[in-house]
Formats: structure tokens, C-alpha cells, sequence
């Protein structure tokens, strides 16, 4: 009897002590090789530092050594998942340097493919934000989906995952004759299974109780944070580089930009980053319907291609918004074939820059939530 | 507002601090200014009604042989228009003033400065390595940079 009474004494008067606990890097819940070290008071969260850096293959070094076109696999790498969106900006920078002007063919073969690659990318978003909170089937049927976009990625640069398809001043092959009744296909098949989740993933009432109101990112935080993509417009921000800084032919294409609005939980909470991506896949659909429509089918994809790639000397900046958020190169050019300095910002390295301050105050199983809402891909983060 | 515009601007009320104004072809624009006038410079471009510059896009590190620079690429959200600043620092001592408490975004990009370009962000809360290990030597985006043959014991090819 006085051992409990001592017992319960010492409890009562020791204060909970903090506890440190890693996630990682092996983890299946953390998308890659990323450690997070985490500070626990019970089960709540009251510190995260993340450590990366697992998969760093110091691409900005590599880049100097390399040629101009040699770079374009290199940067196929830097997000695996959405290979074509990663080259876009690559290209675009050097063409403006070199001042080329690709045919027009090969702006609505870059659309069409990087729209294709951006319901993939969401596609796999959505898919294991899903498996974080527990939910399987979703998953089976959006990889399901996602074969079908690669399989006319296969076609069109013979590769699955990591294309080299964007060169500077055009594509690296022309389309095949089945190419327009392939992409109309994959969109039905795309809207039947959205509207298929709609039902039995987003709208569920367990999973809105788990995604609802939590990891919540207010709109000033975000910017503060320069975070972007789905991340930022998760928070009600219309932010969306294809309308704000239209690059390429995007304004021939009527789409929405579809924003978070705290429809079953608060502005910006998981939840609201995770159907921003859903409603992104259908924008992406309608983009791929018109600029199917609008293509021209004669033209050669190749007319453009400059003989030498040796940009003048100078530097630039230049972004497009991929499925996660803005990436952007910082080229600097000396003039010779080899670049002096290659920068990428990551889009996954900023975004995931915010979620020591967005996961304070939440469960230790929500943590898992906030960083699969985030949507990163380690190979971007460190590069 | 146009690059030059904003340059004039900030002129008028910096003075020395601003150093250049490059806009040669193809180049990107830029102001040059100097290193100790950096964070308050960065403060009126965020905070001044006419700039607006909210949102920084991107930090880099650059080797300038014998100097190190930084580059820093700006936008506004609701001017939708960009700048890019510059300062340089010399090798011998790579300090700037930190502008993490303008921008938090700067707060990881200033760790990645550090730890390949080797530049010191003086007023940074955490200036520790970032991609490589916190015990690399080194910074291996210099263009002298030697890889070290062993780390920790291992061989590094």
C-alpha cells in the first residue's frame, strides 16, 4: 500500500518529461530517405527537425562538367515522378538565352505532356496520401490509371520514368498516329476513377476526420515560406505560374485554378491541399482536350534545333510550375558549351521548409499526414 | 515596376549601398549592392508599398573566383514583377547579413549557401550543413574543391 502511495506521489509530481523520437530515413511513411527527428510530449508534437541530405548526388556539381543537352537526364532525376514538367524549365531558359523559337507543334506536344505528367504526379499523390491515413484501394486503382499515362510516355521517348524528352528547341521525337485517341482514352479512364475516389476516398467520413483540420498553413505563413503549388493554393492563395507569369501557349487554354476553401475543416488544413490536387487532375484534362484539339498534326518537331548549344554569355532565372510548385534553374553561361553554374530550386526543398512550423501542436499521427499532404519527392529535396 | 525603375528608387534613397545596375543581353537585370547595407535594403523591398517583393524565389551561392556571391531572386505577388539582387563577399571572409527574419523561405536556402558555397549568413539562428554530412569538410561547389580521399574511415572514389 505505501509503495503505491509513493508511486502515484513520484508521478504526480514529475513533470512529463519530453521525448525524442526519429522517423527514418527507412521509413515507408516518410516517401523517401528523409529522418525526422521529433520531439514528443505524449503523443503531441512540439518539435520537428528534419535531416536530409540522404540522397544528395550533388547535381549542381555534376552540371559543370557536363554539356548543355547532357544535363536534361540529369535533371529527369531531380523529381523522378514528374520527369517532363522537371525539363520544361531547363529548356525554356536556354531557348530564351539562345533566342529560339520552337514550332508550334512542339509547344502543344510539351503541353500535352506535361499536363499528362501532372495527373500522374497528383495521381501518386493522392494515391499515397491516402495509404498514410489508411486507405489502400485508392491506391491500386490510381496506379492502375497512372500505367496507361505511361505507357504513351513509353511511346513517345521510349522510356517509363525518366524521359529525356525536352530538348532545346523542340522534342525528341514526333507523335505517333494513335497518340490523340490514346490521350482522349487515358482522360475518360482518368475521370471515371476521380469520380470514383470522390466517393470512396475524399468525401469518406473517416478520412475527413482524419485530414480535416489539421497541419493547418495559413496563406501568410505560406508566403513567408515561398511555398507553392498545390501547398500554397491548398491555403486559398490563386497563385499558379501557367496563368500569373503564362509562359509557353497557356493562354490559348481556358482552365480554372482551383484553390482551397475549407470546405469540411479550416482554410489551408491537409485536407484542403489534398482536393486541390483532384480538382487540378480535371483542369489538367480539360488542358489536354483543347490543346488536342487546337494541335496542328503536320510539322516537323526537330526544325528548331540549334546546331551548337553554347548560350552568350549571362545568366537567367526562369520557372514553371510543375505538380508540386514553381521550379526554377538559375543558368549562368560563360559562354563555352559547359554552363559555369547550374542552380535548382527545388520545389519539394521549400515546401518541405515549412513543416516544423505547420506540425507544432498536432498528434504524433498526424505528423504523417502533414508530410504526405506536402507532397514531397526526396530526389528534389536533396538533389 | 521595371528593374531600372526600382533601381532608381532604391539610389535615391540608399545612396552608396547600391552599387550597379547591369542589364546586359541576355542577362537577367541586376542590382549590385553592398554586403552591410543588405538586410535593410531587403527590408524597404518588402515592406515599401511601391516595391512589395514578398516572395523569394530562389538564393544561390556563385564562385567568383576570388570573391563569393549570392544572388537572390525576388518577386511580388501583387505587382507580379521581379528583381534580382546581388552582393559579393571575398573567400578570405564570406560573411553576409542573413535575411532569414525578411523571408523565412531564406532560413533553408542560406543553409544550402553555407554548405556548398561555403558562405557564412551572419544573424542566422541555425548555420549548420544542410545536403552534406554536418561533419563534411569543405565546400564542394567551389571551383578548388578537392574531394577528400577518406571520410571516416571510408574511402570516397
Amino acid at each position: 500500500m505505501s509503495d503505491k502511495k509513493r508511486l502515484d506521489l513520484e508521478y504526480s509530481t514529475h513533470d512529463s518529461d519530453k521525448m525524442r523520437i526519429n522517423v527514418g530515413p527507412q521509413h515507408p511513411s516518410t516517401h523517401g530517405v528523409l529522418r525526422l527527428e521529433v520531439e514528443v510530449d505524449g503523443e503531441i508534437v512540439s518539435e520537428v527537425i528534419p535531416h536530409m541530405g540522404y540522397l544528395h548526388r550533388s547535381f549542381e556539381k555534376v552540371c559543370e562538367s557536363m554539356t548543355y543537352p547532357q544535363i536534361i537526364p540529369y535533371i529527369d532525376r531531380i523529381d523522378y515522378i514528374s520527369a517532363m514538367n522537371n525539363e520544361w524549365p531547363y529548356v525554356m531558359a536556354l531557348e530564351k538565352m539562345m533566342d529560339i523559337k520552337v514550332p508550334e507543334k512542339v509547344e502543344y506536344i510539351r503541353v500535352i505532356a506535361a499536363e499528362l505528367n501532372r495527373i500522374a504526379n497528383h495521381q501518386i499523390a493522392v494515391a499515397t496520401f491516402g495509404m498514410d491515413a489508411g486507405a489502400f484501394t485508392p491506391f491500386l486503382y490510381f496506379f492502375r490509371d497512372r500505367e496507361y499515362i505511361l505507357w504513351i510516355f513509353e511511346k513517345l521517348s521510349g522510356a517509363r520514368l525518366l524521359y529525356n524528352y525536352f530538348r532545346v528547341g523542340g522534342v525528341s521525337g514526333d507523335i505517333y498516329p494513335t497518340f490523340k485517341d490514346e490521350c482522349l482514352d487515358v482522360i475518360k479512364k482518368v475521370r471515371k476513377t476521380n469520380a470514383e475516389v470522390m466517393d470512396l476516398l475524399i468525401y469518406n467520413r473517416i478520412f475527413i476526420q482524419r485530414t480535416a483540420k489539421i497541419g493547418i498553413l495559413p496563406a501568410d505563413v505560406a508566403l513567408s515560406y515561398a511555398c507553392s503549388g498545390p501547398v500554397f493554393r491548398g491555403s486559398g492563395v490563386k497563385y499558379d505560374l501557367r496563368k500569373d507569369e503564362t509562359y509557353s501557349i497557356y493562354d490559348r487554354f481556358d482552365f480554372d485554378i482551383p484553390v482551397g476553401k475549407g470546405e469540411v475543416g479550416v482554410k489551408g488544413d491537409c485536407w484542403d491541399r489534398n482536393i486541390v490536387r483532384m480538382h487540378e487532375m480535371e483542369q489538367s484534362c480539360k488542358i489536354i482536350e483543347q490543346a488536342l484539339a487546337q494541335m496542328p498534326m503536320e510539322g516537323d518537331v526537330t526544325a528548331a534545333f540549334p546546331k551548337k548549344i553554347r548560350p552568350p554569355k549571362g545568366e537567367i532565372y526562369m520557372r514553371a510550375e510543375g505538380p508540386k510548385g514553381d521550379l526554377g534553374f538559375y543558368i549562368v553561361s560563360n559562354g563555352s558549351d559547359k554552363p559555369e553554374r547550374v542552380k535548382a530550386r527545388g520545389t519539394s526543398f521549400v515546401n518541405l521548409s515549412v513543416i516544423p512550423e505547420i506540425s507544432k501542436g498536432y498528434m504524433f499521427a498526424d505528423l504523417i499526414l502533414i508530410l504526405g499532404s506536402i507532397d514531397i519527392v526526396l530526389g528534389e529535396v536533396d538533389r | 515596376m521595371l528593374p531600372n525603375e526600382i533601381y532608381n528608387n532604391l539610389k535615391t534613397e540608399f545612396g552608396d549601398a547600391i552599387i550597379e545596375y547591369n542589364d546586359a543581353q541576355p542577362t537577367d537585370p541586376f542590382i549590385l549592392i553592398s554586403t552591410g547595407m543588405l538586410f535593410d535594403i531587403c527590408h524597404t523591398l518588402r515592406d515599401n508599398e511601391e516595391f512589395l517583393f514578398d516572395y523569394l524565389m530562389s538564393l544561390s551561392g556563385m564562385d567568383l573566383g576570388e570573391n563569393v556571391g549570392v544572388v537572390y531572386h525576388l518577386y511580388s505577388m501583387k505587382y507580379k514583377h521581379k528583381l534580382v539582387l546581388k552582393v559579393v563577399a571575398p573567400k578570405t571572409d564570406p560573411k553576409v547579413p542573413s535575411v532569414e527574419m525578411i523571408w523565412r523561405s531564406a532560413d533553408w536556402h542560406e543553409r544550402e549557401a553555407y554548405d556548398l558555397m561555403g558562405v557564412i549568413f551572419e544573424g542566422h539562428h541555425n548555420m549548420i550543413r544542410i545536403l552534406c554530412p554536418y561533419d563534411w569538410e569543405g565546400f564542394p561547389l567551389r571551383k578548388d574543391y578537392k574531394v577528400p580521399e577518406i571520410y571516416r574511415g571510408m574511402k570516397v572514389s
